[in-house]
């Protein structure tokens, strides 16, 4: 069966874990002076990246190069999707020119599970969709914890984890939801009722087993990690907020109000940072930052996933087959 | 790590015994040594799983022999396979740590069974990837020979005929299991 990374929703456990594992092994050909290694030698992986994105695109070309695999970027601005292709008929073309894996970004949610359907060779790793998930970012989120946790001998369980911000649009936090639960560690969303997404406080929302703050200090009380989000000042003219300032206010992160309410906290962002808005440089570029961590193993977990998705005999009989 | 040690199922026969394993392992030691005296340039490799734990032991037995502390590394060679297209499950990786430099070093690079030779194969490239080595030769506990590479070892523990429907498993205490033992069964008893 042709396996896909969609979201981390659809994730077992125990595969999140071997993502994981063999993503620390990816670490340390990062480390090497000759960083390459021969697994994905032949295969080719394609980049469909409909939405802006720098960071991202450059760490799945990067791990796809690392892997010997033959990789080609495609972005909205110069490919047929602005001369009125539909997304159907650009995945049929891509499915023309056999590639093993398609990369995919779109600001629309769904997207990935949408190609699914229509490319029967290929497998597909969503880099990111609409509101929905940002796998990969929530991966290289845990593996980042992870070693962090592990240098205290303390295991990826049992953690005190607050998500800050624009949840309500933010495909991290909702891979990161799922991530946290999978794992057994404990959930706290604090955002302003109107930065909550609308089924957060629901019954059944994420099955259950995430808490929803309002207040900054009851959500931050003794967290391990605060993760915060990036405040997405082009949504500002919708009024989600009365004003910058006054979120800054009550919901922006400085060293003060972790020294108070949960000293001990490490800080993820996802990037890029509104320095002063969400999360003040004293923090990021403070000791208990981990976002440099991030970004180098934002590498090593896409080394992970192209290379459990893009090897094994999946792979093999379906091309053999069709 | 916990509970109690782990047995092999009585009807695997047994074809070297503890007490074989670590003369084997003695000897194979010695004839390192002798090969070059100056063992300051030397570096002993396992190949993960099977082949770091005999390394491990070779390391320990040549410090013991020249009072000397001898390099020690292990590889990975999951991601340098000929044949990751054709595996069913999903691999895992545990890593490469070689924490010398590779350049100029004699390494002898440590596996538990040598068989088809692909493994030794990956294990080249992987080796080559970290440096330019004054030589590399090979070590194996046991050679069960139908080498499918041109591929030869420097140092064999014991050779053992066998056919290619048969198993070769390797059990050392290190794993887990009550005693050291490597033992020879058939097809149908492979399918642990």
């Amino acid at each position: 069966m042709r396996q896909h990374l969609l979201g981390i929703e659809y994730l077992k456990k125990s595969e999140l874990e071997n993502y994981l594992s063999n993503a620390e092994a990816f670490v340390e050909v990062s480390q090497r002076e000759l960083k390459k290694v021969p697994a994905l030698r032949g295969k080719t992986v394609i980049n469909l990246f409909l939405e802006p994105s720098t960071r991202t695109r450059a760490s799945f070309e990067i791990a796809a190069k690392r892997l010997s695999a033959d990789t080609v970027n495609m972005t909205g601005s110069e490919s047929s999707v602005t001369k009125g292709e539909t997304l159907i008929d650009t995945a049929r073309t891509l499915q023309a020119m056999a590639p093993d894996v398609i990369v995919v970004r779109h600001k629309e949610s769904g997207v990935p599970n949408l190609l699914v359907n229509h490319i029967s060779r290929a497998s597909i790793i969503n880099a990111g969709d609409g509101l929905h998930e940002h796998p990969t970012q929530a991966l290289l989120d845990c593996l980042t914890l992870k070693q962090h946790f592990a240098a205290q001998d303390r295991p990826l369980e049992g953690l005190k984890v607050a998500i800050v911000g624009d949840i309500r649009h933010s495909r991290v936090a909702r891979s990161n939801i799922w991530a946290h639960k999978l794992l057994g560690n404990e959930v706290r969303l604090i955002a302003p009722p109107t930065l909550m997404p609308p089924y957060a406080g629901g019954a059944g929302a994420f099955e259950g087993g995430v808490q929803i703050f309002h207040s900054l200090a009851e959500g931050l009380e003794g967290a391990d990690v605060v993760m915060v989000l990036r405040m997405q000042l082009e949504r500002q003219s919708e009024h989600f907020v009365p004003t910058i300032e006054e979120y800054i206010a009550e919901y922006g992160i400085n060293e003060h109000i972790l020294r108070r309410y949960a000293p001990g906290a490490v800080v993820l962002h996802p990037g890029p940072i509104n320095r002063g808005v969400e999360l003040s440089s004293e923090v990021a570029d403070g000791p208990r930052a981990l976002i440099g961590n991030q970004v180098t193993n934002g590498v090593a977990v896409r080394m992970a996933v192209l290379f459990a998705l893009a090897t094994g005999e999946s792979a093999i009989s379906e091309q053999e087959s069709a | 790590m916990s509970g109690k040690p782990k047995t092999v199922p009585s009807s695997w026969k047994q074809v070297l015994d503890a007490e074989t394993i670590s003369r084997c392992i003695s000897r194979i030691s010695y004839e390192i040594v002798e090969k070059d005296r100056d063992v300051s340039n030397l570096a002993i490799v396992g190949i993960r799983t099977g082949g770091e734990f005999i390394a491990k032991r070779l390391q320990q037995r040549i410090e013991e022999i020249e009072k000397a502390k001898i390099a020690f590394g292990v590889i990975d060679i999951t991601l340098y396979r000929d044949d990751l297209s054709h595996q069913s499950a999903q691999p895992t990786l545990r890593g490469t740590d070689l924490p010398f430099s590779i350049s100029g070093t004699r390494i002898v690079l440590v596996d538990d069974v040598l068989y088809t030779g692909r493994t030794i194969r990956a294990a080249l490239d992987a080796i080559i990837d970290f440096g330019r080595p004054s030589r590399v030769e090979l070590a194996c506990l046991v050679d069960r020979g139908h080498r499918e590479v041109p591929i030869r070892p420097d140092y064999v523990g014991k050779n053992l005929p066998t056919n290619r429907q048969e198993f070769v498993r390797v059990r050392l205490t290190e794993m887990d299991y009550s005693t050291d033992g490597v033992y020879l069964i058939s097809e149908n008893e492979g399918k642990r």
